[in-house]
Formats: C-alpha cells, sequence, structure tokens
C-alpha cells in the first residue's frame, strides 16, 4: 500500500510537469503558466498534512528544477515548494476541507511559492527579474492556479484521500 | 507583581502540558518530528544550491540532469506530438484552409524578402572589405538540423529556456546556433540523446556578440529576461563613441569556430538608444525578429555532413 502512495504521488508529480512544460505554454498568457506541481503538493497537503506536502514538494521542485528545459540553480523550486508543502500542510483541518478554504489556500500557496523561487534567484543572482515583471508574474500565476483549483484540487484530493493509510486522522 | 503559575516539578516538565490545550504527548512528539523534517529537507534544498551555484558543464548536478533529460526529454516530445494538432485547431476555425495555406506562403516570401532586406547592407559592408570570401566560405560549410519546440520554460521560473526533440543522435552539440526563418532563437546549452534544451537570447544570461549592418560595429547583446512580446536586447557597443541609428539592423558578429554563435545571423532592430552621459557611451534597446512567444521549427547550425537520424539541410538548400 506504501509503495502504491509513493508511485502514485510520482505519478502526480510527472503528470503536473509535463502539463506544466509541454501543453499549456500554448495557452500561456506572456508565458506564465499554471503550476501545476504546486497544486499537488497544496492538494497533498490538505489531505495529508505538512510532512508529506513537504517531502513531496521536494521531490516535486527537485524534478521542476533538474528536468529540460529548466537551467537555473538547482534546489531553488525545491526549496520553495518544501516551505509550500509546509505552510498549506498547517490549513489542513480534521474534516472534509470547505472549499474556501481549499482556494485561499492555493492563493496563499502560490503567493508563497513564486514568491520565495524569486527571492532565492536574488540571493544567488540566479536569473533576476526586474520588479514589474516580479510582480506581474506573482499575480498570473496566482490567478491561473485559482482559476485551475476547481478543476485539478478536487480529483487530486479524493484520489489522495482514497489512498491515505486507514486510521491516520 | 506576576501572578505565579502552579509550578511544575522539573522532571515532568517535559510530559505534562505548560499551557492549557489539547495538547498531548503524541502531538508533541509529532510537531517535534515534523520540525526535524523540516530542517533535514531546508537543508537538502539548502546544500543542492551550494553544489550547483554555478549550472553548467562543472557542476556536479550536471549528470542528474542529464539522467532527468534523458527521462523527461521523450515524455515532452510525446506530449507536444500530441498537442501540436490540438493547438492548430484553433486557425483551422478562423479560416479556410486555402487562406491558410495563402497564409503560409506570403508569410515565408515575406521572412525570406525582411532577412534579405536586413542583411543587404551588412553584406555589402563585408563584401566591401573583403571579408565576404572568408565568411561565405565559412557559411558553405554549415548545415541545418530542423527541430520542434516541444517544452518551454515556465515565465515563473525568470530564465527564457525551451527544449527542443533533437538531440546528440541528430547530430546536435552543446554551444551550437539556434535559429528560425526569422532570425537567431539562441544557442544550445545542453543535449541529451533525443533532446537539447537551448537558452533564448532574451534570457538575462544571454551575451550575443552583435554588428551593427550599416557601420559594421561590434557590440554585446544582453538579454532582459522580459516576458513574452516584451523580450527585447540591450546593446552596448565596443567602440563607446560610437551610436546606432534607430532601425539599424543588427546581425550576429560570429565567434571563433562558429560556437556558439555562428556569424551573419539577423538578430533584430535598433528601436531606441539611450546616451549615458556619465559614462559617455550608448545603449541601444533592440527588437528581435524572432518572436519568442510563438517558437515552433527552428533549425540548429551543425558542420556539414554531420551524420544525423534525420534530414539535414544543407547550405546550398538540398536535404541530406
Amino acid at each position: 500500500m506504501k509503495a502504491l502512495r509513493v508511485v502514485t504521488a510520482a505519478a502526480l508529480v510527472v503528470v503536473a510537469l509535463v502539463l506544466q512544460v509541454a501543453v499549456f505554454p500554448h495557452v500561456a498568457w506572456e508565458g506564465i503558466v499554471p503550476n501545476f506541481c504546486l497544486l499537488v503538493v497544496v492538494a497533498a497537503a490538505l489531505v495529508r498534512g505538512p510532512a508529506f506536502a513537504a517531502t513531496l514538494g521536494f521531490f516535486a521542485g527537485l524534478m521542476l528544477d533538474l528536468a529540460p528545459p529548466a537551467d537555473h540553480v538547482a534546489g531553488r523550486w525545491a526549496l520553495a515548494l518544501v516551505l509550500v508543502g509546509y505552510v498549506a500542510g498547517l490549513m489542513r483541518q480534521e474534516t472534509r476541507t470547505p472549499a474556501t478554504t481549499v482556494v485561499a489556500t492555493v492563493a496563499a500557496a502560490s503567493f508563497v511559492g513564486t514568491s520565495v523561487y524569486a527571492l532565492s534567484g536574488l540571493a544567488l543572482g540566479d536569473g533576476v527579474a526586474g520588479a514589474g515583471d516580479l510582480a506581474r508574474v506573482i499575480l498570473v500565476a496566482l490567478l491561473w492556479d485559482v482559476l485551475l483549483t476547481p478543476l485539478v484540487l478536487p480529483a487530486v484530493m479524493r484520489l489522495l484521500t482514497r489512498l491515505e493509510p486507514a486510521g491516520a486522522r | 507583581m506576576r501572578p505565579s503559575r502552579p509550578r511544575t516539578p522539573r522532571l515532568l516538565r517535559g510530559y505534562r502540558p505548560l499551557r492549557p490545550g489539547p495538547d498531548s504527548f503524541d502531538q508533541r512528539a509529532e510537531r517535534i518530528r515534523l520540525r526535524s523534517r523540516m530542517i533535514a529537507l531546508v537543508l537538502a534544498c539548502l546544500t543542492l544550491m551550494a553544489l550547483d551555484h554555478h549550472p553548467g558543464a562543472g557542476s556536479p548536478l550536471e549528470p542528474a540532469r542529464e539522467a532527468m533529460g534523458s527521462v523527461f526529454g521523450p515524455v515532452e516530445s510525446g506530449t507536444s506530438t500530441v498537442v501540436r494538432p490540438v493547438t492548430a485547431i484553433g486557425g483551422w476555425f478562423t479560416s479556410k484552409r486555402s487562406l491558410q495555406h495563402d497564409i503560409a506562403a506570403l508569410q515565408s516570401e515575406n521572412a525570406r524578402l525582411k532577412s534579405q532586406q536586413a542583411t543587404e547592407q551588412y553584406q555589402h559592408n563585408q563584401l566591401a572589405e573583403f571579408q565576404g570570401l572568408t565568411s561565405a566560405a565559412d557559411a558553405l560549410g554549415r548545415a541545418l538540423v530542423p527541430a520542434h519546440v516541444v517544452a518551454y520554460g515556465p515565465a515563473q521560473s525568470f530564465s527564457r529556456t525551451v527544449t527542443i526533440d533533437a538531440g546528440s543522435d541528430a547530430g546536435v552539440q552543446p554551444d551550437q546556433t539556434v535559429l528560425n526563418d526569422d532570425g537567431l532563437v539562441g544557442r544550445v546549452l545542453r543535449v541529451t540523446p533525443t533532446t537539447a534544451t537551448v537558452l533564448l537570447i532574451v534570457d538575462t544570461e544571454s551575451v550575443v556578440g552583435g554588428r551593427v549592418g550599416a557601420s559594421m560595429k561590434v557590440g554585446f547583446l544582453r538579454g532582459r529576461g522580459g516576458l513574452g512580446d516584451h523580450g527585447v536586447l540591450d546593446l552596448q557597443l565596443v567602440d563607446q563613441a560610437a551610436a546606432p541609428a534607430k532601425g539599424d539592423t543588427i546581425v550576429t558578429w560570429g565567434s571563433q569556430g562558429g560556437a556558439p554563435y555562428v556569424s551573419g545571423v539577423p538578430i533584430g532592430r535598433v528601436t531606441a538608444v539611450y546616451a549615458s552621459l556619465r559614462e559617455s557611451s550608448h545603449r541601444a534597446v533592440i527588437q528581435p525578429y524572432v518572436d519568442f512567444g510563438a517558437l515552433d521549427l527552428v533549425g540548429v547550425v551543425v558542420p556539414s555532413g554531420t551524420h544525423s537520424d534525420r534530414g539535414v539541410i544543407e547550405a546550398d538548400g538540398s536535404l541530406q
């Protein structure tokens, strides 16, 4: 059962990554695409809590950092998604998560994720953008993520809930 | 005086809730576990960043990048092949087939004329300076490997890179020039057997040697990393007294041995010139000819006679 959970989580991240780099650029606004990896991490956080989500965020971020066409310093998306997993995991509730909480969590997670990534770039002097571009990217990415939330989050959360070990709550 | 709390024996302090609320030993242990896991993960991220501080040939993470590339490259290529007909549907609905055909023909004609016009002045100068001969011989020794762009780096990553579906099996090597029918696209950063990662010239890390077609002055073009259609380049001439005129065409200067950039590829047009009084130099803004928001078919410049798994377009236009 544990192996199945790991395989499912890995498959979700791979599908998210491919959607993000190969499919959605065709409908992107100025190159900004919805961050599917972040949505998967948020879904995991709301179902399984911060520890699992942070670990998943690390591996999802590592894939974003290493899979082509990425060419930034590795570990930047990993750090961003680890923090996203942790922050979103704090929003987990014992009962079924209300839709408004899910949307608010995605919005906060998107803001935190893109900002942490951009800040790590500033700290490392790697791929720095102007302040205007930065604000625009963070805002548009947030809108994209919130827009895609009703399409992605319920399905992913249901899948992860079904695979949850019995008595975990 | 502060109200005094009921004293807890020192030995029991770790096992009893210090503040009121539903806090139990289990939750405390879980919190400690979570904290140590978070510390481990963040440290792992920082270690990765330190190891990979300069991504490129010398980085210890390059083998991992290559492995990920050879796994993900084919997935991206496959997905892109499936998606391409779907993304073409939009255009199919809005215009009839014949109209579309006409547009394509006119566009290619336009691109040909544009590049001709763009490079005419430059070529004229080259001939006048007897550079044309060597350069033409140089150009004759090159061929193009055609490739499709299959994946785009998200703008959230603040780096402008794409994946193309030609790799070392097709004869593509790092530090080769990538162009399309409009002009210079970028250079190859790294290759896997089936795919290659291309750094676009609008990326902030990209520096291209450029030459003003009208005056033959040389300079360096740096990307500004702008989004979508706002991708512009900054040109700073080596001769600080010289100023390019608005509308001048910039072509590549060319590197030794044609790597990473071959010479004479049109890059863009000067749209604005700013004079910096303090440094008594000029900075020009270049609008690239290539539309980086809609890249599809590109060509990689390879030495003539390269062994490839697909048709290679030779310099005289023949397919091999």
